[in-house]
């Protein structure tokens, strides 16, 4: 791995830090990546979906998961992971996503995570050959590529540091302030950064400067590296090894900041965690010192280090570098209230997810109603045997008769002289658990003991416990030898055009076991509509969790509501044909039983 | 820091307290009191009758060793080991009443380096252990580098330190290795010169001393020495240091332990407690030190690389003892702690004036900031001019800003005009001029 980060490098930022997350989009829009930088986030608490971001002068939404694993399998091409947890909690995070693993780096924002577990956590990685940023660290860039959170500032910094396309210098520092100060150097007296990583500030670190160096000697954009140090630790002494051995061979300029030290004893903590120094060796002196003298350059103070850096530059004589485009993000942006992800009527003529209307509306352009719903309702196109068992569904369930409770009290309604609407409405009102609700509770019921590898016996031990009749189980008439047409003719359909009916078949097994003890325990028509709407939904792909999402959301309820709303018009129309006067309910029809109410 | 040293005290009470998990084999008394005087020392003997039966050792706790050498060990009257209760109490009040000196490094029985004065405050009284000098063993841990280190010894006390190649045994582990791992390496590792018979014994205990170490995240532990006697153990002599930022999840492990100031140094004046305070409850980082509160050079710098490389420059240009503090404040401190922050720095630059009379620098310094807003930091500054714009000019402080980072523009536009608008000297800089140059030019003057 030569490059950290590409343009196409992705993450899961664990901890919904919003600000932090904007950064990274508003640097993604500004040197015009393809996809987002940001691909999930893990929000362990949230009861969101997604979040939005502003992307450029739009919004765009960003899923949320509840765990790196779920996040992980959504979004398997997101390789970094962006530890914003907790020093609490940082541990735990960076160890599940080894363990989850297809990670290539893993940023940990945190500081003062225990020492132990921090150590645990570096070497598990290393074994792994997981590249870790931090812990304690405000993270890395790839100018031009990739840039994690709040490195680098604003966007206006940003610029102004030439961060946003690839320089020539690979940066390495420990601290993160001066991260950002240094890449504002750079772009003052060279020509920018080609790579830089705050490697973070705790005593236990995963990447050391050695790692992060050596990997920027193979990176063919890297000429010369700068690498920041501190008073404290001997992490440097690796470097002058890598040099002397010639390891490494692009000029580095160095310097290790604390210099102040020697002049207090080992009481005044001077910077972070990792700056103190046991022993000369590790003082800023001495490895400053012994940086100079394999010839790293190593400049008289902190103060002359522009001077050097625009030395060694100027002496590599390297081609001046394009500037490339640049998108402006708009600095005042309002968020939007709604949001519309299925149909668009902004341009030149009104889309159904993605489709003009007119190319779906004419009988020559071959598509019914079937692919509007599949349109309109899940953002795909099926394939033709499923729109047209959409439609044969819908056929289905248009009527049902007069006397029904949602067709009964359109009719009553219409009759008090009503609007189609209001009638409708009325009749629609009675949809719910008892009225078309065995659609729901079959596919619900029987997916559910499917999915648990119920035998039939279990199933219905199972239904009896839990005290409800299975629903779409049972006619009043019908029998196995007196079959429901419209039952039979569903079956028909989607034995000859299902690739394949799992539940159903499934469902027959138990209708085997009801009939054996009462006739008419058959699977009735909605029982039949909700099993192979699930049998559809599963040939198409969707996952089991994706079904029972739109189980739970009550689609299945949907294709009942719009198929019966053909047959409530239907009975409201008959009723203004008729010219049908107010309906009074005739009192010899009620059983009247009224006590005088006790006092109390 | 992570690492904080603890009082022998309570590194023995916390061993004690974990004492059957890790040395089940083993007995310890857990025989030791602190106290801070003789009085304190009478009134704990009516409850612990080993007091007043056996015979004494007490010595200073106070986090420094060599207390043999510096003479700050009692454990003879007339001869050794008689040392009574009372000769104890007396002895305590004597050392306690006066300020003594004591000498951290010795090239054999005379001091090097200089002496450091300070009370006396704390004494660990414990019984003395009459043992003959085979029994005597050294043992510790700590971290080097990557690795866990454990050294073991079969001599311990002075021996050790004067003769460490030759006598310590090390031992390397990799923070990966498993509990059999470890368990293995140390019996594959026992020092020679422990007695055949006790090699088995001192493997059991060094095993579990090593895990005791590990699991309650001790940064380094040593008993120097420990006396094994059978299945009894003496802790003679105990130096610990935890890692204070698995605090979170030992609090009931490590009790109620105590991180005091090392001997010599100065206590902590009320102004760094209260911003230790402020720092330890808010997600923001603030830090401060005071280095010699009657300097010129105050320092208010943002962020934690930057405020060393100022303090560097200052030593560089000015020298270090023109350099008051050393402090930082950082990750996007709110308003109000801004304000408190500056209100203590302002407020202990202007109580003594300059003994030459020259005019005091405050640098309010930083880098370019990834996330911390300067304009809302600046304004909690702006508000402490306010404060103290009076006692500003009367110590003719001048005033230097260099910062860059989220809205730095109106930071420091409102920084120039509530200067300007209180009468205070000001200089103002952004992300176009070099961190540190505001040092040299406010030298130059």
């Amino acid at each position: 791995m030569a490059k950290l980060y590409t343009r196409d490098t992705q993450a899961i930022f664990w901890n919904n830090n919003t600000t932090a997350i904007q950064r990274m989009l508003d640097y993604d829009y500004t040197i015009q990546r393809k996809k987002p930088s940001v691909a999930a986030i893990v929000a362990p608490t949230s009861g969101n979906k997604f979040e939005k971001f502003f992307y450029g002068p739009d919004e765009i939404m960003i899923p949320l998961y509840k765990t790196t694993a779920a996040a992980k399998a959504a979004q398997p091409q997101a390789d970094v992971l962006l530890n914003f947890a907790s020093f609490r909690t940082a541990y735990d995070v960076t160890m599940e996503a080894l363990e989850i693993g297809g990670f290539s780096s893993i940023m940990i924002t945190a500081e003062g995570i225990p020492e132990r577990l921090a150590r645990a956590m570096n070497a598990t990685a290393r074994e792994k050959n997981v590249t870790v940023i931090g812990p304690a660290t405000v993270g890395a860039i790839a100018p031009g590529a990739f840039k994690i959170a709040n490195i680098g500032g604003t966007i206006e910094n940003i610029v102004q540091s030439k961060l946003h396309r690839a320089g020539s210098c690979g940066l390495v520092t420990r601290s993160g302030g001066l991260f950002n100060e240094l890449s504002n150097i750079i772009a003052i007296n060279a020509d920018g950064i080609a790579e830089g990583v705050a490697i973070g500030g705790d005593r236990f670190v995963g990447s050391v400067f050695i790692d992060n160096l050596l990997r920027m000697e193979e990176n063919s954009e890297v000429k010369y590296m700068i690498l920041l140090g501190e008073v404290g630790g001997t992490e440097e002494y690796k470097v002058i090894e890598a040099v002397k051995s010639g390891k490494i061979k692009k000029p580095i300029i160095a310097w290790c900041i604390g210099t102040i030290a020697k002049y207090y004893d080992s009481g005044v903590q001077f910077g972070h965690a990792g700056a103190s120094a046991n022993g000369d060796m590790e003082t800023a002196e001495a490895k400053n010192n012994a940086m100079a003298a394999v010839g790293i350059h190593v400049p008289a103070s902190f103060n002359d280090l522009p001077l050097m850096i625009k030395k060694v530059y100027t002496e590599l004589n390297l081609p001046a570098i394009p500037e490339p485009d640049m998108s402006l993000c708009p600095s005042v942006r309002k968020s939007k209230e709604f949001i519309c992800t299925i149909s668009d009527d902004r341009g030149d003529e009104c889309t159904y997810a993605g489709f003009p209307i007119s190319s779906l509306a004419t009988p020559e352009t071959g598509k019914g109603i079937g692919d509007v719903v599949s349109l309109l309702w899940f953002k795909k196109q099926y394939p033709k045997w499923a729109t047209d068992f959409i439609e044969t569904v819908i056929k289905t369930v248009a009527d049902h008769g007069p006397a029904v409770s949602g067709a009964h009290n359109a009719k009553v309604t219409a009759r008090a002289g009503k609007s189609v609407v209001e009638s409708l409405v009325t009749g629609l009102l009675t949809i719910g658990p008892r009225f078309g609700g065995a659609i729901d509770g079959a596919a619900e019921y029987f997916k559910y003991a499917d999915d648990n590898k119920l035998t039939p016996a279990e199933f219905l031990n199972h239904m009896k416990k839990e005290g409800v009749p299975i629903p779409g189980i049972g006619h009043r008439i019908k029998s196995l030898k007196n079959p429901d047409l419209r039952v039979e003719g569903l079956k028909k359909y989607a034995a000859t055009y299902f690739p394949s009916t799992s539940l159903l078949d499934y469902a027959l097994t138990v209708e085997q076991l009801t009939t054996s003890k009462k006739e008419n325990l058959i699977l009735n028509v909605d029982g039949t509509i909700g099993i192979l709407m699930v049998d559809m939904w599963r040939a198409l792909g969707y996952t089991e969790e994706e079904i029972n999402e739109f189980i739970s959301s009550g689609t299945l309820n949907a294709f009942f509501i719009v198929g019966r709303s053909i047959g409530f018009i239907g009975h409201v129309l008959d009723e203004k044909r008729l010219a049908m006067p107010m309906y009074r309910h005739p009192m010899s029809d009620i059983l009247y039983d009224v006590q005088v109410a006790d006092k109390i | 820091m992570a690492q904080k040293a603890i009082r022998e005290y309570d590194a023995k009470s916390i061993l004690a307290k974990h004492w059957d998990k890790y040395f089940p084999n083993f007995t310890y008394a857990y025989e030791t009191v602190m106290v801070q005087n003789g009085l304190e020392l009478a009134a704990i003997a009516k409850d612990k009758k080993w007091l007043n039966e056996k015979a004494l050792v007490a010595k200073p706790d106070m986090l420094f060793g060599k207390r043999g050498k510096n003479g700050l060990v009692l454990f003879r009257d007339t001869k050794p080991g008689d040392v009574s209760l009372s000769k104890a109490t007396s002895w305590i009040d004597e050392k306690s009443s006066t300020e003594q000196s004591v000498y951290f490094s010795f090239d054999g029985e005379t001091p090097t380096g200089d002496a450091k004065t300070d009370m006396l405050t704390h004494f660990v009284v414990e019984p003395f252990t009459p043992h003959a000098q085979e029994e005597e063993y050294y043992i510790s841990a700590t971290v080097v580098g990557d690795n866990d280190m454990l050294y073991m010894s079969a001599e311990g006390g002075m021996e050790v330190e004067e003769g460490w190649d030759e006598k310590v045994t090390e031992v390397a582990f990799a923070i990966t290795d498993t509990e059999e791992e470890i368990a293995a390496k140390i019996r594959a590792n026992i020092p020679a010169d422990v007695a055949a018979a006790d090699k088995e014994k001192f493997a059991d205990f060094a095993i579990g001393f090593f895990r005791a170490y590990r699991e309650l995240n001790f940064a380094y532990l040593e008993i120097n020495p420990f006396v094994m006697q059978g299945n009894k153990i003496e802790l003679l002599d105990m130096v610990a240091k935890l890692d204070d930022t698995a605090g979170f999840m030992m609090k009931e492990e490590w009790g109620d332990v105590e991180y005091p100031t090392s001997f010599g140094m100065e206590e902590k004046s009320p102004e760094v407690l209260a911003i230790e305070d402020a720092d330890s409850k808010s997600g923001a980082s603030l830090k401060l030190t005071i280095l010699k509160p009657e300097a010129r050079i105050w320092t208010m710098v943002a962020g934690g690389g930057a405020s060393v490389v100022y303090a560097d420059t200052i030593a560089d240009l000015a020298g270090i003892d023109d350099l008051a503090n050393y402090g930082e404040y950082s990750g996007g401190p709110t308003t109000s702690e801004t304000k408190f922050y500056a209100d203590t720095l302002i407020d202990l630059m202007t109580r003594v004036p300059d003994k030459d009379d020259r005019p005091k620098i405050l640098i309010i310094g930083g880098a370019i900031a990834n996330f911390t807003d300067v304009a809302k930091t600046f304004t909690g500054i702006i508000q402490s001019f306010e404060t103290y714009a009076d006692k500003m000019k009367e110590h003719k402080v001048k005033t230097y800003v260099r910062r860059g980072g989220p809205n730095y523009e109106k930071g420091l536009k409102d920084i120039k005009e509530a200067a300007d608008r209180l009468g205070l000297y000001i200089e103002v800089y952004g992300p176009e001029t070099h961190v540190t140059d505001i040092v040299r030019m406010a030298l130059a003057k």
